[in-house]
């Protein structure tokens, strides 16, 4: 008999579930580049190569280690992979080759699917916010975007922002960068409803989540 | 040599009156004098930039792209597809390499394109301005034109990242690229060469949603530059140029320095070396004005 094997104990169902280790393959399901995770060899050339790997809750190869040890709750809400800045500076130094700042994207992203991404998180905010702002017409409308992101914390916030940002916001509009008109009428493809209808079938595609790329 | 034709994706920023609108005069000048004919893709849309993906999902992204690359490949036929945005041509190049090697997705892409009345079956290869400059015209090409040299002016070469990463320019390290050196030893400017925060990241994005931490490293950028004794900094990266000019003032007010850095594009360098004048290299388009680059561009 192995010794190792406890007999004579029934698992109760909760205990399984803790320790039920298919968070992996859901992350290999439905996660960008997701079937990446398991090569992951623990080296940490990732979190010392980010440039705000200090502010991380848990450095890439941790959260590649929790997905294996199927921590999916602690995975899918921390703040840690919102900190990617996109600078792909572990992917190419990522011995392994793993895609990381795709990864790190694609667990956001997951993240934020299920609902369970952290609710004050100022890049999740500013990610949705330019997303919505890109594709309201087919391209981003830059003022839109700013005033958003300033009055986003209130009315209050947003005019002491504005009035640290007005000497540079007046430098841009004298410099030719910086439209206030945009507000009313920004830049604009011609076939918008061609665009609106595409990403709505997009969506509606990866909504019977049938994993795109695996 | 015959004039040379590229499906141009300008992107968002190079818009008019938008953040890089002076990237775009000073690409428009520097391709005059190279006879480079840049065709926008007619009714081209946002690349969904880095930032996207808590809005977008992975397909939604691609598709965005792929609309572009059929739009060129229906009305530019057999030209290269060419961007001078680091985010446009990282989030194209990316779109494309997934679209042309996972026909599952190519076959879902083409179901949502189908809305928009598109199909795409394969475009030209999706390439960034200063590729073209390299490959395709070669330093010593690009030397010819000069006509009024840069000698004098010291310039740190700030690379960031995405023009870099992952896919950066052909024979250049990742650590330490080389070619934005090239660029300026080639106007006749000097070249930093051993300026240490050529590869470090702005913030990208997140300048905006976390401002402080990435001061820190806007702070390194400018600071390293000055320890060099630069009198600017020249970058390819619209998203670059636009963060580590505008928060100077920030990290000034809040820290106490007293920058005041130049920040300005490779193109602009060119527009200049090449005779053209301040406005046409859009060095009327500066919060901090590159006095020493306007001078040059003024002289007769």
């Amino acid at each position: 008999m192995n010794a190792l094997r406890t007999t004579g104990h029934q698992t109760t169902p909760a205990v399984a579930a803790r320790y039920r280790n298919d968070f992996l393959k859901e992350v290999e399901a439905h996660v960008e580049d997701g079937e990446w995770v398991k090569m992951c060899m623990q080296c940490g050339v990732c979190a010392g190569s980010c440039p705000l790997g200090a502010h991380w809750e848990h450095p890439p190869q941790e959260l590649f280690m929790m997905i294996r040890a199927g921590k999916r709750d602690a995975v899918l809400s921390c703040d840690a992979m919102w900190m990617c800045t996109s600078c792909y500076n572990c992917v190419v130094r990522c011995p392994r080759k793993l895609p990381i700042t795709q990864i790190m994207h694609g667990i956001a992203s997951y993240a934020q699917e299920l609902g369970l991404a952290p609710k004050v998180q100022p890049t999740r905010d500013f990610s949705i916010q330019f997303w919505k702002n890109c594709t309201k017409t087919g391209r981003v409308n830059e003022i839109k975007l700013t005033v958003g992101l300033y009055f986003k914390d209130g009315l209050v916030a947003g005019i002491e922002q504005v009035m640290n940002m007005l000497p540079v916001a007046l430098g841009l509009m004298k410099a030719g960068r910086l439209n206030p008109f945009e507000l009313l009428r920004g830049h604009s493809p011609k076939d918008q409803k061609g665009i609106a209808a595409m990403l709505k079938k997009a969506r509606a595609i990866a909504a019977q989540r049938a994993p795109a790329t695996h | 040599m015959p004039t040379k034709e590229y499906a141009f994706y300008p992107g968002c920023s190079s818009q008019s009156k938008a953040s890089a609108a002076n990237l775009q005069t000073s690409i428009t000048a520097m391709c005059k004098t190279l006879d480079i004919k840049l065709t926008n893709i007619p009714d081209w849309n946002c690349c969904g930039a880095s930032i996207a993906y808590a809005g977008g999902g992975e397909l939604e992204r691609v598709v965005m792209n792929a609309r572009n690359f059929t739009l060129a490949a229906k009305h530019l036929p057999g030209q290269d597809i060419v961007a001078t945005c680091a985010a446009c041509w990282l989030n194209s190049r990316e779109s494309k390499v997934k679209l042309d090697g996972h026909p599952q997705l190519l076959a879902q892409a083409n179901e949502a394109l189908k809305e928009a009345g598109l199909n795409y079956q394969g475009s030209a290869p999706v390439r960034h301005m200063v590729e073209v400059l390299i490959e395709d015209f070669g330093y010593a090409e690009l030397k010819k034109p000069v006509v009024k040299s840069l000698a004098g002016i010291k310039f740190a070469g700030y690379v960031g990242c995405q023009t870099n990463r992952p896919f950066g320019i052909a024979g250049e390290s990742f650590e330490n690229p080389m070619y934005l050196d090239k660029l300026v030893e080639s106007m006749g400017g000097e070249a930093l060469t051993a300026y240490d925060q050529k590869v470090t990241c702005c913030g990208g994005a997140l300048a905006f949603s976390e401002p402080d931490k990435s001061q820190q490293h806007i702070r390194d950028i400018v600071e390293a530059a000055y320890d060099h004794g630069a009198d600017m900094l020249v970058t390819p990266c619209p998203l670059c140029q636009a963060n580590v000019e505008v928060y100077q003032s920030e990290i000034n007010r809040k820290q106490g320095t007293k920058f005041h850095l130049p920040i300005v594009y490779y193109s602009q360098l060119m527009a200049v070396a090449y005779g053209g004048s301040v406005k046409a290299a859009g060095l009327d388009g500066h919060i901090i004005a590159p006095t020493k680059l306007q001078e040059i561009a003024t002289k007769k």
